[in-house]
């Protein structure tokens, strides 16, 4: 069971988890308690962390030279590869574990931690590649649904009707047309994998999915609801009101899919009306401004909900059926050949 | 016992990495690249050697485990060609700003476009400014030793920089020839265990590769960049005398074929140099006093090797396997700026060939000769070999 | 900022060798609000403690169990996510902001703190 905030401030009261103060992300980003959540558990859990980052907000704001926000072994390769990046790490320390270069009851756990933009866009290939290849690492996408490292341009994360500066709301076309792609999906189609999303709003069962992708017997992927208070256009104490209202209204539902296992692990009985998510951000209110505002809200709430209730019908025919056993690790673990 | 063996240019790349066991391979095929891998995957599906390989999805990914793999203290092998270390490029450039000492062998294969799958050098001479130090092979037994030597010259503490063994597409990858390989355990002791720095499997002393470098301190990491650069001669004559030792074979940043007293000196990068030596052969035979300069090491630059060499001779002809469009091709270009704080300059002549695989032949090289032997050799003037008008 | 170093004496690659160095680098400064604690209302449970996201909460282990002690003003940058969070910033009857009295974390403005 993941620690409850008493236990972890007993554990973490006097040390750094991975991620130190003096970092530069703007005030009250949600990006910083992602980092923090998931390294809290491996660390608790008898993880060394070793981190590999994609460019973004997170990666340039915490690696200023000459300082590092990182007292955690740290890469940061480009924008698009931290997938690949972190697989040749892993590689390398599964060869080094052969070699009895490491003894072997060290346990280290791969994190790389992406926004948006290097996930779900440029970083998608290689993600794609990592995740089939089956090594075992923790993907992390801290989704703040734009390019906010470069002043919020859209991104295949970014919802309907917000306002950016390449899909701004316009006096014809109201801001980005297309619904967020389905990341999770995506990812959850790789089969052998452990794929869940989670929000800061709940951080047990945050922490509770760290935990498992941690014990997953190979790849994990984990999409963050990550507030941007600058470019959400809210104040900068929202971040997890948001989460929470992005649960509530299910636009960000809490669900998970091992091996193709799907389960709801936050299930919502009476949902708050997704309009009061939008109506919440600033980014949205260009958008409310116009008339077209009732349709393009109307059209995100039908999908909200008929996503909900196909998860839940998942849940229920997928229930012990999973598509792929623990055998497919066989296929990967060479160092368990005798050489 | 060194063993005489006939094989492929891929297949000698791929038994010298079997021979030196690295930790990491990561690759993706592309003609005519693709044997090097193929050959290697078999040493490790054969438990041959105790390499773990990553069949990544691209060679940007390739580029990026090698990355990956070299920070966490891994020797790291790739091999690619053309369009795929194009792809690579800004890893590429990362690569050798991290200071990771990769190796990663290129089957020398024309940029599209259009596509073409053939020899010639534009790939590796778009790379030529990136950071890594370029080794070119004439054949199979010199891209044979120079991937027996690359882990020793780039992981040197001097340098630490990742090396790029050029090696002519189909031409040497695809092509028989009989060489020396050495024992195993010769390679095995030669090579020795990889030297470590900041790795990031290293919990106790935890790094930060790669932060974001800003106007403060951009500058000064460049500057250790080309500091790196200026300790490979020496370092690459260290361990090409050693090289001697175990293989008899004698390498430098330069190879002089027939200088001593040539009047008329060509310079080419790769297997045409071949080619060259055969009408060289046949053109002193007509009493001609020629010879031939290949630079083993093209980055960095030797340039003083070239000075030296060329001084005070009649006439310089520099062969260039890629074309830079508006401006004068890359090797010529590098060779006549080296000729600028010469004494007496030689004439200086251009000649742009084979490109996309069109075969050189000697009578092109000698016709390059008989321009300079008629003292018609324009500086400003590009030739080329083998072209329809 | 330190001393800016020559080439010759910085490690290479743009490596930082020094874990977690960015701890000497105040963040303080850009606070335009400020918190503070009123210890006479806290429960010490915590949520504070979790969501900050500067890992500016003081907290001490008293008899087993952590207790809030205050901020670190170095790291602090005041965006008010430890009062948006504190159970003690909603009255638990209303459901309205509790009054400024009965919270344990109050958000003032940086100015009120001028001469400090």
């Amino acid at each position: 069971m993941p620690l409850n905030a008493i236990e972890l401030a007993k554990l973490f009261h006097d040390k750094n988890p991975g991620i130190t103060p003096g970092h530069r992300m703007c005030p009250g980003c949600a990006a910083p308690n992602v980092v923090k959540f998931a390294l809290m558990t491996a660390i608790a859990k008898g993880y060394h962390p070793v981190v590999g980052l994609a460019t973004g907000c997170l990666e340039v704001s915490t690696t200023i030279f000459p300082y590092t926000a990182w007292n955690v072994p740290y890469i940061h390769n480009a924008f698009e590869n931290v997938a690949a990046t972190i697989s040749g790490v892993e590689t390398a320390f599964r060869a080094a574990k052969k070699r009895g270069e490491i003894p072997p009851d060290k346990k280290l756990a791969f994190f790389a931690f992406a926004g948006d933009g290097g996930t779900y866009d440029i970083g998608l290939q290689s993600l794609s590649g990592a995740v089939e290849r089956g090594h075992k690492f923790i993907y992390i996408v801290y989704d703040n649904e734009g390019y906010m490292n470069t002043g919020n341009q859209r991104s295949g994360a970014t919802p309907p009707g917000s306002d950016t500066t390449t899909a701004p709301v316009g006096k014809q076309i109201p801001g980005k047309l297309q619904l967020k792609k389905n990341i999770v999906e995506i990812m959850a189609a790789h089969e052998n994998v452990y794929v869940a999303t989670v929000a800061i709003s709940e951080p047990i069962d945050f922490m509770k999915k760290i935990e498992k992708a941690l014990e997953f017997d190979g790849p994990a992927f984990i999409a963050a609801h990550s507030a941007c208070v600058r470019f959400w256009r809210v104040n900068d104490d929202k971040a997890v009101e948001s989460a929470r209202l992005a649960v509530e209204t299910l636009y960000w539902p809490l669900y998970e899919v091992e091996r193709g296992v799907y389960r709801v692990t936050k299930k919502i009985t009476n949902p708050k009306p997704v309009e009061e998510y939008i109506r919440s951000q600033g980014r949205f209110r260009p958008l409310l401004s116009r008339p077209d505002a009732k349709e393009i809200i109307e059209e995100l709430q039908q999908y909200v909900t008929s996503r909900y209730e196909r998860l839940l019908a998942l849940e229920e025919i997928t229930k012990d059926k999973p598509l792929r056993g623990p055998w497919a690790k066989e296929d990967f673990q060479t160092d368990e050949h005798a050489m | 016992m060194p063993a005489k063996q006939a094989l492929t240019g891929a297949e000698a790349i791929a038994y010298a990495m079997k021979q030196i066991n690295p930790d990491v391979v990561a690759a993706y095929p592309i003609t005519p690249q693709t044997p090097v891998v193929e050959y290697f995957a078999k040493y490790v599906a054969d438990g041959v050697v105790d390499t773990e390989m990553i069949p990544v999805e691209s060679e940007h990914s390739a580029m990026s485990a090698c990355v990956g793999a070299a920070a966490a203290g891994a020797r790291a092998f790739t091999a690619t060609a053309a369009v795929g270390l194009a792809l690579m490029h800004e890893i590429v450039y990362i690569a050798a700003s991290l200071r990771l000492p990769i190796v990663m062998a290129v089957a020398n294969r024309a940029l599209s476009g259009p596509i073409n799958i053939h020899c010639d050098h534009s790939d590796a001479m778009a790379e030529r400014d990136s950071g890594w130090i370029q080794l070119w092979a004439e054949n199979v037994q010199e891209a044979y030793d120079f991937t027996v030597m690359a882990y020793r010259i780039g992981e040197h503490p001097d340098v630490r920089l990742p090396v790029m063994i050029n090696f002519d597409g189909f031409i040497i990858s695809h092509g028989v020839e009989v060489l020396e390989t050495l024992d195993d355990d010769v390679v095995k002791s030669f090579v020795g265990k990889p030297i470590k720095m900041y790795s990031l499997l290293d919990t106790e002393h935890p790094v930060t590769y790669g932060p974001l470098d800003l106007y403060d301190y951009y500058f000064e990491h460049k500057r250790q960049q080309i500091e790196a650069m200026k300790h490979v001669p020496k370092v690459f004559k260290q361990v090409a005398e050693e090289f001697e030792k175990i293989s008899g074979r004698k390498y430098d940043l330069v190879e002089e074929y027939m200088t001593d007293d040539a009047e008329y000196i060509m310079i080419a990068l790769g297997s045409t140099a071949g080619t060259i030596k055969h009408t060289i052969k046949e053109l002193r035979a007509e009493g001609k006093k020629v010879g031939l300069v290949k630079p083993w090491v093209f980055r960095p630059f030797p340039k003083f090797e070239l000075q030296r060499i060329l001084n005070g001779r009649k006439g310089v002809i520099v062969l260039d396997r890629s074309a830079s469009f508006g401006a004068e091709a890359p090797l010529y270009e590098a060779v006549k700026s080296a000729l600028y704080e010469v004494a007496v300059r030689p004439q200086l002549g251009s000649y742009v060939y084979g490109l996309g695989g069109r075969d050189i032949t000697p009578a092109h090289i000698r016709q390059a000769f008989e321009d300079a032997f008629k003292g018609y050799l324009i500086a400003d003037e590009e030739r080329y070999l083998g072209l329809r008008e | 900022m330190p001393e800016l170093k020559g080439w010759k004496e910085l490690p290479i690659g743009g490596l930082i060798v020094e874990p977690g160095n960015a701890k000497q680098y105040k963040t303080g400064t850009w606070r335009v609000l400020r918190p503070v604690y009123q210890p006479e209302n806290c429960i010490h449970c915590m949520q504070c403690w979790l969501y900050c996201p500067d890992q500016a909460i003081v907290v001490e282990i008293v008899d087993g169990k952590p207790k809030m002690r205050g901020y670190n003003y170095y790291y602090c940058k005041g965006c008010g996510l430890c009062a948006n969070v504190c159970p003690k910033s909603t009255d638990p009857k209303t459901k309205q902001p509790a009054p400024e009295e009965k919270r344990a974390i109050v958000m003032r403005p940086e100015t009120d703190f001028a001469e400090e």
